[in-house]
């Protein structure tokens, strides 16, 4: 506009003037636009002829900066445009058909496959999400939170963490001491299929499953969403938002809409614990339990497929509540790469996370259970000498190139211990038991002058320890999974608190105990009987084949002022023991351990046993990692990782055909790369009942 | 992105005209000699790098970039002072946040059952057409994108069976559950939200609000057949109520949804084949209050029109929220009969038909609002000048009532004559007789493909028929719609029924197809409940139509429609070819308020155990949108409507609210209707 506006002076001045201006126009064109001599006299040129021919060009004004400006937007604006033309008005089938004109026919996706084979929704089936990948949405905010009624927290494009980081760490944190809801502030799940199909745009979780599924039929009256809020504990999930009466009548519903056929559980990561604990519940009388009855699971339940399960915990858990550190400790971090550890939050960002992530009683459902006794001593472990060679001895079968294979070239002669999940230092994570000096930090006295009144905005237990406290736990050395829990109970007394309140880690002597009724140990399975239904089965899908975290090494933090006072020492690296950045680590699904996924299926559960008494029949079904194998396939249809198994086609047709009627005898029964079995003997755990009861059979 | 996309491009097309016209006004001359120009430059620019002309392009570029740099800083400075401006408002919007304060908290669960159109479906099996549209919204959300896409592709995905009003083979469109179903139909249309949001400030959440989403399209059994959303309700309520320390529920449902409700409460009750097998007390011990918004109890007007010829003044949603894009050629320049083909197969807009035949709707020459004044325009006009309001208002009223009342019992008539002559005077041609004569049809094979019924008709008996001069009631246009489209009203009968029974004790009523409709169902067996009939009125809403034959009589083309060139003079009923009579724009007063100020009032044969009614109307005030409307749909953002909701959900009784609040003749209208009771 301003441009015609300018135009239109120099149109009507007279002839004689227009000519003397013109010359200045051009000369200020030469001199604005920075060009050289030589062009600016071929410029002139052109505009002369024009003169000489007698007619008037219409004389245009230079570009300024501001028009220079536009015109560049306008151009990147409109080329956009044309790609998102181009991009909407382009058939959906074509990046397919890039694909495959670069690498070949794609398979079939399993539900196509699938129901060209003939097979029909059967039994409805109900996804019980994990920890982190469920959405999380305003229902009740301060201030600062203004105009997210309902929106998504946790989830989706997590915009607000940028947006307003302190808001939303405050809004995401929960009572320090109840563990549930602050004060005027209420979260609440998403409900429906909608919770964790996706847990970022385009990063999927039960979305592949759900469209495949889909496939052979599947709707919204046959699936269910059994979204919880990942950050209570379980029994608090019912306690504030009823949310295991909830999924209890949405399985009563689906069997009886569905002419009494039972459902399929599908339960994911955190989830398997989760519905360990249902189970429990809903078989509890009511003022504890649901009060079901003791058949009710027999009665409503085919099968429970568990996929990527920690049923024992994940190492990784320690390492996050420790130092809120670890290779990656939530998905949080890789998916905001870079942005936890710059300086949003003024240098604090990890403090920040570790008070947010301390307040969530559901992290700490993830220590380890069954102390050394599952997880190895001092010098003992039931994965010990294997996983490094085993590794390369199997990237070397599937034909992997593995640029890390040379580093564990040697690694039979030497053995880490994996038992000391955390060693301060690397000689104590590698001296034979009698050498480390151990002083008992339990008694250690904890010290007042540390405590910075500057750093008293950020929460951490840490700063109510004191100097002589931190110095204590470094001094004790190494760590098994028993002194672990103790440890935990040192330094964040207030956290533990609450968490033993809800959860148990250890073995049960005598099942029969009265104690054991309680609810903190129903999502134990070294603490619970499975419930009676012999004609249940149980699955553990997981993959296997990437390196997983399984011990630490750790040292003092060099400036203890404000900050954590532990860390991993990311220094400490042994290519004989899998020892990288300060992280032992073996084979799993690069946040599941092997033996935490498999060892109930492989050895706890199976056949008869005491924690097991109806006798359920038990499968393991392990996927090898590979890798995708180009870029198009996003996160690969072979991955074995926690989360992208997801998308395994494998995976999603066994899952399909348990839907559809399949027994795990028909699925071809155990399927196993690990070494589990080999693991699961090394493991000393009584499983026939010593005292004779009358068990339930 | 696309709808970004599209906003920013559409004030660019605008702005890049005016601006060429601007300069082509100015001097003409110099604009062709601007081409030239260009065309000279353009080789020199090849010969020699040419600086500081503007070409055809770069002007362009550099008005899109301007226009975007503007638009952008506009939209900057929106966001950032939106927080200010809205902060005035928020209390004004917010009538929980005033009752909060005076101590109220949810108690009752609250269930909401959506109504027609506005619950979002989704798709979940579909043709090679439709790919990669797995699980998006075809309708509501972003799912009208679709509709700009592929128009004929979104709908055929959103028709049903023809004969069994189920799934057509391959495909699956179902409704999207949860909150979300129906809390934005349109981005930016607010349904359920404002409600939903002042309900969450006085503590609900997922654990006791829900969302009762089914197909709107389905007849309400059908629902149960296929989607178990009976079941599922029945099953959430139930848990609900348990889960809550055993407090009731209340239930909002609204338009179409409150006949849903209806049949919902005949189902639970009934014994498992057919109904739920809740019991016969199942009502009494798990619902608190249905609170009715805009109900449709009656059917509306409305749906006649829809059905004859898919038009209407607003006729459905779809022209609202689309506007342009059904008038426009984007599906081939049948936009109508392309409507009207998808909406025959949905049953549920037969649900919306009126009920109880001329008893209720009036007949020929009577009708229960005779004395209605149609005044809406007069006061619009008045409102400008307060002064006087009173006085012109008064004369205004007594010019009109000397006139002939509007025979709105005609709720179709052709040609304006056969809407104002006395029915002596109309020709007795019956319906039947043409029906006769049009036996033999001659089938006209050229028009390929038949879209809507009315291609199975022949010229003939459709020019008969419109240019008989009759009027049709609610009675006779029964017969009319059963001529013009058979097979649509054959399978809708089977799931609803329109009359008005006689003895409620015949076995027969127990047929699910009387479940949705008042006049032929008893309510539960549950003294303690309460029904409440909140509507807004004072807006003017279609009663009856005039229509005339469409002049272009090719074929896939709706033989009627309404002629708009049939008007009166200023402050008439009769406007456009449709009488208005009050209402909130979509259902009149009598539909909506008839049930609650005399149907149920006390304890009738429809009523037996004396359930409580209240009538609670809302009167449109000078903004008619925002905050206080009383539209259909709007009304559900009105802070006087939800602080009614919210003090039933918190305990509060009908009395406790103030029992009934009047402002149409909806009493008069009523006792003038003559039913057993």
């Amino acid at each position: 506009m301003s441009s015609l506006r300018r135009r239109k002076p120099i149109n009507e001045s007279s002839d004689s003037k227009h000519n003397e201006e013109e010359e200045d126009e051009d000369h200020d064109d030469v001199d604005a636009d920075g060009d050289n001599d030589v062009n600016g006299k071929n410029k002139k040129t052109p505009s002369k002829i024009k003169k000489k021919r007698g007619e008037k060009p219409p004389k245009q004004p230079k570009w300024s900066c501001m028009d220079t400006c536009c015109w560049f937007i306008g151009c990147i604006c409109i080329i956009w445009w044309l790609l998102l033309f181009l991009y909407n008005a382009m058939p959906a089938s074509f990046p397919q058909y890039v694909t495959e004109a670069i690498t070949g026919p794609l398979p079939d996706p399993p539900g196509v496959k699938l129901k060209k084979e003939g097979l029909e929704a059967k039994h409805p089936v109900v996804f019980v999400p994990g920890i982190v990948t469920g959405g999380l949405e305003l229902w009740e905010g301060r201030e600062c939170a203004e105009g997210l009624f309902r929106k998504r927290l946790w989830g989706g494009t997590f915009g607000e963490v940028y947006k307003r980081p302190l808001c939303w760490v405050e809004h995401m944190s929960l009572d320090n001491e109840t563990g549930l809801d602050p004060c005027g502030i209420r979260v609440r799940p998403v409900s429906g299929l909608v919770a964790a199909d996706y847990f970022a745009p385009g990063y999927f979780v039960w979305a592949v499953l759900i469209a495949n599924l889909a496939r052979i039929g599947y709707e919204d009256k046959t699936m269910y969403m059994a979204a919880y809020d990942w950050r209570l504990s379980f029994q608090n999930t019912e306690v504030r938002d009823q949310t295991l009466s909830r999924i209890k009548s949405n399985i009563e519903l689906l069997v009886a809409t569905n002419g009494g056929r039972k459902v399929v559980v599908i339960p994911h990561s955190m989830g398997v614990l989760y519905f360990l604990h249902f189970m429990k519940w809903v078989e509890a009388p009511a003022p504890m339990g649901g009060g079901g009855g003791p058949d009710w699971c027999s009665k409503h339940i085919k099968a429970v497929v568990n996929i990527g399960g920690p049923f024992l915990g994940v190492p990784k858990a320690i390492a996050g509540l420790f130092s809120a550190e670890a290779k990656d400790i939530a998905v949080a971090r890789a998916l905001a790469p870079g942005f936890l550890d710059n300086d949003i939050f003024q240098f604090q960002t990890l403090q920040h996370v570790m008070r947010m992530s301390r307040t969530w009683d559901s992290t700490m459902s993830m220590i380890p259970r069954g102390g050394n006794t599952i997880w190895g001593g001092l010098d003992w472990s039931p994965e010990e000498g294997n996983s490094c060679a085993k590794k390369r001895e199997k990237k070397n079968e599937t034909q992997i190139a593995d640029q890390a294979g040379s580093e564990n070239a040697v690694c039979k002669a030497k053995s880490a211990n994996y038992g000391r999940i955390i060693s301060f230092g690397k000689d104590a994570a590698e001296a034979p038991s009698s050498d480390i000096e151990r002083i008992d930090f339990r008694g250690a006295i904890k010290g007042h002058s540390a405590a910075n009144t500057t750093c008293r905005d950020v929460w951490t237990e840490y700063h109510d320890m004191g100097f002589a406290g931190i110095k204590a736990v470094a001094e004790y050395k190494t760590y098994t999974a028993d002194s672990l829990v103790d440890l935990l109970h040192f330094v964040a007394p207030k956290m533990m608190a609450r968490g033993t309140a809800h959860f148990s880690y250890g073995v049960a002597d005598n099942l029969d105990d009265p104690q054991y009724k309680h609810y903190k140990y129903w999502s134990n399975p070294l603490e619970t009987r499975l419930p009676n239904a012999p004609d249940m089965e149980i699955y553990s899908l997981y993959g296997v084949g990437l390196p997983t975290e399984r011990a630490y090494v750790y040292k003092l933090s060099p400036h203890a002022e404000c900050s954590i006072p532990f860390k991993i020492d990311t220094s400490a690296d042994d290519e004989d023991t899998c020892l990288r950045d300060g992280v032992y680590s073996v084979d799993g699904d690069e946040t599941v351990p092997v033996l935490s996924a498999g060892f109930m299926c492989a050895k706890g559960w199976r056949g008869k046993t005491r924690f097991n008494p109806s006798g359920i029949r038990t499968y393991i079904r392990e996927y090898n990692h590979l890798p995708p194998a180009n870029l198009l396939e996003g996160r690969g249809t072979l991955s074995g990782a926690h989360v992208d198994i997801m998308g395994n086609f494998a995976l999603i047709e066994d899952v399909i055909r348990i839907a559809a009627g399949a027994s795990g005898e028909e699925l071809g029964g155990d399927q196993v790369y690990s070494k589990i079995f080999n693991w699961s003997e090394k493991i000393n755990l009584r499983l026939d009942e010593e005292i004779p009861v009358h068990s339930s059979r | 992105m696309a709808s970004n996309f599209l906003r920013l491009r559409k004030p660019y097309y605008v702005e890049s005209t005016i601006n060429c016209s601007s300069s082509s006004d100015q001097k003409p001359v110099n604009l062709s000699f601007g081409i030239n120009e260009t065309r000279n430059q353009t080789k020199k620019r090849q010969a020699k790098e040419h600086h500081g002309r503007r070409s055809c392009l770069d002007s362009c570029c550099w008005v899109t970039g301007y226009l975007c740099t503007t638009w952008w800083l506009l939209l900057f400075l929106y966001h950032c002072c939106l927080p200010f401006t809205v902060g005035h408002e928020v209390p004004e919007l917010m009538p929980a946040a005033r009752l909060k304060r005076e101590g109220l908290k949810g108690i009752h669960p609250v269930v909401l059952v959506p109504g027609i159109v506005t619950g979002g479906l989704e798709l979940w099996e579909g043709k090679p057409c439709a790919d990669g549209l797995f699980r998006k919204r075809l309708w509501g959300g972003g799912g009208f994108t679709q509709l700009l896409k592929r128009p004929l592709c979104w709908l055929e995905h959103l028709s049903l069976h023809n004969e069994t009003g189920l799934d057509p083979p391959g495909i699956r469109v179902r409704p999207v559950p949860g909150l979300f179903g129906a809390d934005y139909s349109a981005p930016g249309y607010f349904v359920w939200d404002v409600l939903v949001k002042n309900l969450a400030k006085i503590g609900y959440e997922g654990k006791n609000l829900h969302m009762a989403a089914y197909d709107w399209r389905l007849s309400f059994q059908n629902t149960e057949v296929r989607d178990c959303a009976l079941s599922k309700l029945k099953s959430k309520i139930e848990l609900m109520y348990r889960a809550n320390g055993n407090k009731k529920v209340v239930v909002v449902p609204h338009s179409m949804g409150v006949a849903y409700f209806l049949h919902f409460l005949k189902w639970v009750e009934t014994p498992p084949p057919m109904g739920g097998g809740g019991g016969p007390g199942w009502c009494a011990e798990h619902i608190k209050a249905i609170v009715n918004i805009g109900p449709s109890f009656l059917g509306v007007p409305k749906a006649v029109s829809n059905i004859l010829s898919a038009e209407g003044k607003d006729v459905a949603y779809f022209r609202a929220m689309a506007p342009g894009v059904l008038d426009s050629g984007t599906l081939g320049l049948r936009a109508l009969e392309h409507v009207m083909r998808v909406s025959r197969t949905w049953d549920s807009v037969v649900s919306l038909m009126p009920k109880g035949g001329e008893t209720i709707w009036g007949n020929m020459d009577w009708s229960p609002e005779d004395e209605h004044v149609c005044e809406f325009s007069k006061k619009r006009y008045f409102r400008f000048s307060p002064s006087d309001n009173n006085v012109n208002n008064s004369d205004a009223k007594q010019v009109f009532r000397v006139k002939d009342p509007v025979k709105y019992g005609r709720i179709i008539s052709f040609g304006k004559a056969a809407s104002v002559l006395h029915s002596s005077q109309l020709p007795t041609t019956v319906l039947k007789e043409i029906l006769h004569m049009s036996a033999s049809r001659n089938f006209n094979s050229s028009c390929g493909e038949a879209w809507t019924e009315y291609d199975e008709m022949s010229r003939e008996s459709i020019r008969k028929i419109g240019a008989a001069d009759k009027a049709y009631t609610a009675t006779t246009l029964f017969d009319l719609l059963h001529f013009v489209a058979p097979k649509m009203m054959n399978r809708a009968e089977a799931h609803f029924s329109h009359g008005i029974a006689d003895n409620l004790e015949d076995p027969k009523y127990n047929h699910y197809k009387y479940w949705s409709n008042p006049l032929e169902m008893k309510l539960p067996d549950a003294p303690n409940m309460e029904i409440y009939c909140s509507y807004g009125v004072g807006i003017p809403t279609e009663r009856s139509n005039v229509y005339k034959l469409s002049p272009s009589n090719k074929c896939k083309h709706i033989p009627y429609q309404i002629d708009t060139l049939v008007d009166e003079e200023d402050g008439s009923c009769l406007k456009s070819g449709v009488y208005f009579a009050d209402g909130d724009e979509s259902v009149p007063v009598l539909s909506a308020g008839f049930m609650c100020a005399k149907g149920w009032k006390g304890r009738t044969r429809f009523n037996p155990s004396g359930i409580n009614t209240y009538v609670r109307e809302y009167q449109s005030k000078p903004p008619t949108s925002g905050i206080k409307s009383t539209v259909h749909v709007d009304i559900m953002g009105n802070i006087a409507l939800i602080e009614d909701i919210l003090r039933v959900a918190a305990g509060a009784t009908g009395e406790e609210i103030g029992g009934d609040k009047i402002y149409s003749d909806i009493l008069r209208m009523s006792e003038r209707i003559n039913l057993q009771l």
